[in-house]
């Protein structure tokens, strides 16, 4: 048998399935003493460029409250052409088409290759993608240019037959009609009244009797959602004459932004006329809402935007309302299918906090920059309708999720909405068998995803994943268990229960738990002499775990210090949706040196690892920081790459910009370039995340040779942390 | 000289007994109601034909036996009238205090001598009696109808414009009165004494001059403020708002756009007309360009405003459908300049009727398009007026939403008074927000059915705006009767945020006053919009003696902002008699001007009073006047003669057109929105229009001879000739009565047809005829229009035709079909009361 590795990497390439544990505890009580729950980390629209959908529809169990699809694990008669259900036992009959069926002569979704498969099914006419820009008017000149010409350039990035809309607001929102003929029409609706879905629909179904043309398929069709190639040239026209809000700002206040108002509006639109249809509604802010239901902040510039101190102090005076507003807001949205995303950019705070769940429920993207007119939301928001090897987009909407669990628990059903084939979801299960009365041994545990969802090409697919586990007696097979042990996995699970908890918990409190956790996981899988920290080993299984939680207390995503409550939600949004290598750096940013001794090489996340004669590249998922050592900053200061006898030189400063440039090219959101040296301001960004192991504190007191640079910090050391691990681990009090 | 009706010889009814006279005069009633209603036609041919043979002079012979009286020996308005003009061979100097003025039907030249031109205002009485007691015991009220921005004739003056400079008008430091002919400057020229309140002011140094022998300054007759009635001064920034030179005014056109406005063609001929006419926006120097911004909204159950800025290649609409909380949605852009912005708003104009063509929506708000435009012109901190073209009963579901009650049931009852009432107080709280804001609404109407006029007029007469009504409107035959109102409506001299204020000399104070405008106290009259032709009477009342000597004193002020944002203080002072015997009073009042009070002061009885309490109240303080003048002034004559003093020889007749008018009579016919929109009408009515509107111009056209006009005929269907073709003319309408034997002669100048059948009587217009007569007939067409604030629809009436029963209820001393008595039974009732009150 391959090893667990090979096994895991297997699963994860051909299923997307990540398992915390890859044996299972038979028994409620045996799964909790592991810590780490039995989870996994699932990626329900992997790429498989190797996987063509099939055209037709699954087979489901016959039982009604059942109805698993037909699986390569379920046991086939192929003579009396039965199939037995692995979830509750029930004997299906084929389907007459499946008359021919032999063992020879297998249906796709019974070989094991298949175990996860992809159907396309057929019902009714597919609606068309909906697109609806919501736009923020209250920006800067140049920034509001620079957002038309990427709303301009969209256009000619969306399908034809997609239906876009526009909505822009400031101190009113105005929804656009698109109709070629004629005036400009647009309905406006004041800022600071919420309005009902029902009065956003008689609003906007009046003043002229339905078009002959508007009858035929779509009789939902408006005219404020029309097909991208009927109104391109006038919503180009439309959006080149977009003017910043009008409404003067006196000096000392903020511009009145409806953003609430404007949502409702967005989300009132889509629900009354396309429910359960694909549709993206993209929201574009250049500040905090200022008025009306879902405000943030007041228009006074001398009250500033709450900040963490505020929420803790209490002081948030919008925050528990806007929230509420936003959630009901989001889940309106959910219902419908349809997905939110925000495109935050300012240099202050926009209420990302606030208004968060809009996308974290709908499954849309934040994306957070300092200006629209920068290359890091152009590229990003371009990447957005980025397209896959089959030219098609890769989004997916309208996604429902539904998890068939043997022996764990019942159904379980998500609605996901938006979806790419990035999307992660960390999916938690309970083993529900008491512990006198312990899965059989031998057997195997199945879990069925089935996701269903609108494709972007407004196919209506099913995606089914089956996948299958041995149980284990924990009593016995604890070695067994430790080795299926996937850390990585694990360190990604346990933080995005961190971070969940982080939502609603105080920071300290969170972290103590997951220490908690962690002392836990070492006392149960350590090998240890009591009280006896030196005598503390790990498994390799485990052994990076510990490295991983220490990274992760560090992490953005746990503290708030240094980080506004935006960038916090925005970090987190990313963070609980991102596969397991992108989330494992974040936890861990990954760091490469590159000097003249040899070839680029990844090195220790350490500040032993900043020396002066190096270049280093460091990708946290969200900044990839380009850092120059000290005498490398030199020589480029005195301009040696210019030279021609220092071409080796000139060769390794591009070299760490060439596998910035891969990155860069590839990762959504486009992470923010950070390109600095030795003293630089910028090199925060690299010394706040590298470990301290050498520090103002301890950096004479060894005696030694300087090697690395010391970190201005009184943050503990992953030495420390170990050290302190250990102790505690071993301690017989604990 | 006094005029002595002498009854006794005329009605040998009145020697019987009182109740023998009832009787009779019951019986005969009952006999002509039931002969009108039943056999009018018939009884008409049957008259026609012994007539025809009978007929000696002009006068039908059987009219004479049905009333025994000779309708040529009682009062007759056309003689008073002729009388006047006949004496009126002078310019009237203003000068002369406690003079009556010529009539309103008399032309002459008016000078300002110190005293305001009669253009501008118009007393009920020049000899004011001394005291309360005197004035309790004629019952003659004192009121004066003031007219502050008349327009006057080519050949008067305009009010001059004086600039005290900075420091702004010289005032008393008392009551405020501003510097005017009654100050008298003492100690030199150092001080003056206020002729209104006595009280000392220091003449700013700015303004000190030196006094001449009569104790005169000697630059009295170049400061118009010194020797004019008439004058304005430049307001400085205390008189503004906010303490801030007011922004120039704008415009607003808000047209329905639902169903029946489309059909009915008022959207495409509103639009098509616009384009022309913003070219005609009021401006005080022709050769400037007006400064006046316009602004467009459409609207039918929701609002579509536009923005027609200049720099747009298109104009944009923008669509408020949440009515229930109105705002403006766009600043930039909705108010523009004509000429900057003038290729959008074409096009605007130009696509709005195509854009609604195909509307179906019927229902409609209204109370949101004030507010809307209200919000427009408050967002843009400035002044300025709506115009308002709305179709129907606002239905849709919105603030001000109205609901049909119009029940004809109750006309008659104590409840026909909610009837005048609006229907909820939503409009009452709009139009004083409007006021505060300057904001002036006119109102055209297009109604095919009740809109409540009662309750949409709230806002327009409270504002000092007009309303316009065009019942069943026609673009065929309606159209230029709408098109010349709305030319005239946009290009007339108006101010904006006006406040007018009456000072009067102590021992009279103005205790009420009747137009269109608001009140918030109890002085100080509001007014978002003030035009040429509005007009407010004010009513005095005594809190102490005059005296002879000094006379009484008024200065009505208006401080406004002019069309070309200009913030001015239009001055208009008026000084009267003082008199001690009531026979001064009697003999220098004014009946037309007391006719205009009474009508007012009735019509907004109406709408707390029963209609018949307000009937009696008129007839009871008629009789009163008249009885008191019998009392005290009349040489001794025996009580059954009736005795008019001559300045109110015609009350009885007047009045009872004031009683038979449509408000308080109403015809089976007449709608309730007619009545109230009537009864609005006349509360913004100067003298001229009262008096045509109660007593209309009738005239016989048999000979037209240029430069004159033939003598106009008394109205009444006796002075009407078969033979003959008549043009009456009420202020609101045009009748051409063509008589059913007219001359052959006068059908071909006239028509250009050869007979009486042919006559189209749906013509709106009369043919241009290559003849002399149908030349001069057609000037004096249009210049009674060019009179008139309103245009004049002409109407071509055929004897016997259906249409003759509209035109007969202009005839206003015969009998009307709603009851209203003739002008004889009238008088014969009033004597029966002035000898009641006697006895």
């Amino acid at each position: 048998m391959a090893t667990y590795q090979e096994f895991i990497q297997q699963n994860e390439d051909r299923d997307g399935v990540r398992f915390s544990w890859n044996l299972w505890p038979s028994s409620r009580l045996e799964a909790t003493r592991l810590v780490v729950p039995v989870s996994c980390l699932f990626t329900p629209l992997k790429e498989r460029p190797d996987l063509p959908p099939v055209q037709y529809e699954p087979v489901l169990c016959s039982r009604a409250n059942c109805k698993a699809v037909l699986n390569p694990l379920c046991q086939v008669d192929f003579r009396a052409k039965i199939w037995a259900c692995n979830f509750c036992f029930q004997r299906n009959p084929f389907p007459p088409s499946y008359a021919g069926i032999s063992e020879v002569n297998q249906p796709a979704e019974l070989m094991p290759q298949f175990s996860t498969i992809e159907y396309i099914v057929q019902r009714g006419p597919t609606p068309p993608l909906i697109f609806l820009y919501v736009v923020d008017t209250c920006l800067e000149e140049e920034d509001l240019q620079a957002l038309k010409e990427s709303l301009q350039m969209s256009l000619s990035l969306l399908p034809p037959n997609a239906l876009v809309g526009l909505i822009t607001f400031g101190r009113m929102v105005q929804v656009h009609e698109l109709s070629c003929e004629g005036i400009a029409k647009s309905y406006v609706f004041r800022g600071t009244k919420d309005l009902s879905s029902k009065q956003i629909q008689v609003g906007g179904d009046k003043g002229r009797p339905p078009q002959p043309e508007n009858a035929g398929v779509f009789v939902f069709i408006t005219r404020f959602l029309q097909p991208v190639h009927r109104v391109d040239m006038n919503l180009t026209d439309l959006l080149g004459e977009l003017q910043r809000d009008p409404w003067p700002v006196p000096q000392g206040k903020r511009p009145l932004r409806s953003t609430g108002v404007a949502l409702s509006v967005a989300v009132g639109l889509l629900e009354g006329t396309f429910p359960n249809t694909g549709a993206r509604v993209m929201l574009f802010i250049g500040g905090p809402p200022t008025q009306g239901p879902g405000m943030v902040v007041g228009d006074e510039l001398k009250t500033p935007i709450r900040s963490w101190h505020d929420i803790q102090k209490d002081n948030a005076r919008h925050l528990k309302k806007a929230t509420k507003y936003y959630e009901a807001m989001a889940n309106r949205s959910a219902v419908n299918g349809h997905c939110i995303d925000i495109y935050a950019c300012a240099l202050d705070q926009t209420g990302l906090l606030e208004m968060k769940c809009l996308s974290n429920l709908t499954g849309g993207h934040i994306v957070m920059g300092d200006s629209f007119n920068t290359s890091l939301f152009k590229q990003t928001f371009q990447r957005v309708f980025s397209k896959d090897y089959n030219g098609d987009f890769r989004m997916a909407f309208g996604g429902v999720l539904e998890v068939k669990e043997m022996g764990i628990g019942g159904t379980s059903q998500w609605k996901v909405c938006g979806i790419n084939p990035s999307t992660t979801l960390a999916l938690y299960f309970e083993v529900v068998n008491q512990h006198n009365a312990p899965v059989p041994q031998g057997g195997r545990g199945v879990i069925q995803f089935v996701t269903q969802y609108q494709h972007s090409n407004t196919q209506r697919r099913i995606r089914v994943t089956t996948i299958a586990r041995n149980w284990a007696d924990a009593q016995s097979q604890i070695q067994h268990i430790e080795s299926s042990f996937d850390q990585e996995a694990s360190a990604v699970l346990m933080a995005r229960l961190g971070v969940f908890r982080a939502e609603s918990e105080e920071g300290p409190d969170v972290l103590r738990w997951l220490d908690r956790q962690l002392i836990r996981l070492c006392q149960k899988f350590g090998q240890f002499n009591k009280d006896d920290p030196t005598s503390f080993k790990l498994s390799e299984s485990l052994s990076l775990y510990p490295q991983f939680m220490f990274h992760l207390r560090r992490s953005p995503f746990l503290q708030v210090f240094n980080n506004s409550p935006d960038e916090s939600s925005y970090y987190r949004h990313h963070f609980v949706r991102q596969d397991l290598t992108q989330s494992l750096i974040m936890i861990q940013p990954i760091l490469y040196s590159y000097s003249f001794h040899g070839p680029p090489e990844p090195v220790l996340l350490d500040s032993s690892s900043i020396l002066p004669d190096r270049i280093l590249l460091m990708d946290t998922f969200f900044q990839l920081v380009i850092y120059h050592g000290e005498t490398i900053a030199q020589w480029r200061k005195a301009g040696y790459q210019e030279m021609a006898e220092y071409e080796n030189f000139k060769q390794l400063l591009l070299a760490p910009l060439d596998d910035a440039q891969e990155i860069l090219q590839t990762r959504f959101p486009m992470p923010r370039y950070i390109d600095t040296e030795h003293g630089g301001s910028q090199a925060r960004f690299l010394l706040s995340k590298v470990n301290p192991s050498q520090t103002h504190n301890n950096l004479y007191a060894w005696g030694q040779v300087l090697r690395g640079a010391p970190i201005l910090t009184d943050d503990v050391s992953l030495q420390v942390f170990m050290d302190h691990l250990k102790k505690l681990a071993v301690s017989s009090s604990a | 000289g006094l005029l002595l009706v002498k009854i006794e010889k005329m009605l040998p009814a009145t020697r019987h007994s009182l109740a023998e006279f009832s009787l009779l005069t019951l019986l005969f009633y009952i006999f002509t109601l039931f002969l009108y209603f039943l056999f009018c036609p018939v009884l008409h041919n049957l008259l026609d034909k012994l007539l025809n043979v009978k007929q000696a002079s002009d006068m039908p012979a059987v009219q004479k036996s049905r009333h025994r009286i000779d309708p040529d020996a009682i009062p007759s308005p056309i003689q008073v009238i002729e009388d006047d003009r006949a004496k009126c061979t002078e310019p009237f100097n203003t000068g002369v205090r406690g003079q009556v003025p010529p009539l309103v039907t008399t032309n002459f030249q008016a000078k300002d001598q110190g005293n305001a031109s009669p253009r501008f205002v118009r007393c009920t009485a020049y000899n004011v009696p001394c005291t309360a007691d005197m004035a309790k015991q004629s019952q003659v009220p004192l009121a004066a109808v003031i007219k502050p921005l008349a327009t006057l004739p080519p050949d008067e003056t305009p009010p001059y414009l004086v600039d005290h400079g900075e420091a702004g008008p010289v005032r008393c430091n008392r009551c405020k009165a501003y510097m005017c002919p009654y100050m008298q400057f003492i100690e030199g020229g150092r001080r003056f004494q206020c002729g209104f309140c006595s009280c000392v002011t220091e003449v700013p140094p700015h303004y000190f001059q030196h006094l001449d022998h009569t104790g005169k300054r000697v630059d009295c007759y170049d400061r118009p403020e010194l020797s004019l009635g008439s004058y304005e001064f430049v307001a400085t920034v205390d008189y503004c708002k906010n303490n801030k030179i007011p922004q120039p005014p704008a415009f607003i056109f808000l047209i329905d756009v639902s169903y029946n406005a489309v059909k009915s063609g008022m959207v495409n001929i509103v639009c098509q007309e616009l384009k022309t006419l913003l070219d005609y926006l009021p401006r005080e120097n022709p050769e400037m360009d007006s400064v006046v911004r316009v602004g467009f909204v459409t609207y039918n159950k929701v609002l579509h405003f536009y923005n027609v800025k200049a720099s747009l290649a298109q104009p944009q609409m923008l669509v408020v459908s949440d009515v229930s909380d109105m705002f403006v949605p766009l600043l930039d852009g909705f108010l523009v300049n004509v000429n900057e912005s003038r290729l959008v708003i074409e096009s605007l104009l130009d696509q709005i009727p195509e854009m609604f063509a195909d509307t179906r929506e019927t229902e409609t708000v209204f109370g949101p398009v004030i507010q809307a435009g209200l919000e427009a012109l408050k967002a843009a901190d400035c002044s300025g007026k709506l115009f308002v073209f709305h179709t129907s009963l606002p239905i849709a579901e919105a603030p001000g939403k109205l609901k049909n009650r119009e029940d004809k049931k109750l006309v008659g009852t104590d409840k026909e008074k909610s009837l005048f009432q609006p229907q909820v107080g939503f409009y009452n709280t709009l139009a004083k927000e409007c006021v505060a804001q300057g904001c002036c609404v006119d109102l055209f109407l297009f109604p095919n059915q009740y809109v409540d006029v009662a309750t949409l007029g709230v806002v327009p007469v409270s504002t000092g705006g007009s309303i316009y009504k065009y019942t069943y409107f026609q673009a065929q035959s309606d159209t230029e009767r709408f098109l010349n109102d709305l030319r005239r409506d946009i290009q007339k001299l108006v101010g904006f945020d006006a406040v007018m204020r009456v000072r009067t000399s102590t021992g009279i104070r103005a205790t009420d006053f009747f137009g269109s405008f608001f009140m918030s106290n109890t002085t100080d009259v509001e007014l978002a919009g003030l035009d040429c032709d509005k007009a407010i009477t004010v009513e005095f009342k005594h809190d102490d003696k005059l005296s002879e000597e000094t006379g009484a004193l008024m200065q009505c002020a208006v401080l406004y902002t002019s069309c070309s944002g200009q913030r001015r203080l239009r001055v208009h002072n008026m000084a009267v008699n003082c008199c001690s015997q009531l026979a001064d009073l009697y003999r220098n009042c004014e009946t037309d001007t007391i006719i205009n009070f009474f009508s007012k002061y009735a019509f907004r009885g109406l709408l707390n009073n029963p209609t018949k309490a307000v009937r009696d109240t008129l007839i009871n303080q008629c009789a009163q006047i008249l009885a008191c003048y019998r009392k005290n002034c009349a040489s001794p004559s025996s009580a059954g003669q009736l005795i008019l003093p001559e300045c109110m020889k015609l009350l009885p007749v007047y009045l009872n057109c004031v009683l038979k008018s449509d408000v308080l009579m109403p015809g089976a016919d007449v709608s309730l929105d007619d009545r109230a929109y009537l009864r609005q009408l006349i509360s913004g009515m100067d003298v001229t229009e009262s008096h045509i509107f109660f007593y209309p111009r009738l005239l016989p056209l048999t000979k037209l001879e240029s430069g004159s006009l033939p003598m106009a005929v008394r109205d009444s269907e006796e002075r009407l000739s078969k033979g003959g073709v008549y043009l009456l003319e009420t202020g609101l309408h045009l009748f051409l009565w063509v008589g059913a034997s007219v001359q052959q002669e006068l059908l071909l100048n006239i028509f250009g047809t050869q007979s009486f059948s042919q006559i189209d009587p749906s013509l709106t217009s009369l043919p241009v005829l290559d003849n002399p007569f149908s030349q001069r007939l057609r000037d004096i067409i249009e210049s009674f229009r060019a009179q008139r604030s309103r245009y004049m629809k002409l109407m071509v009436v055929k004897q016997e035709d259906k249409a003759e029963l509209i035109f007969r209820h202009f005839l206003v001393e015969d009998k009307s079909v709603s009851g209203g008595a003739s002008y004889v039974d009238f008088l014969c009732h009033m004597h029966k009361e002035i000898r009641q009150l006697l006895s």
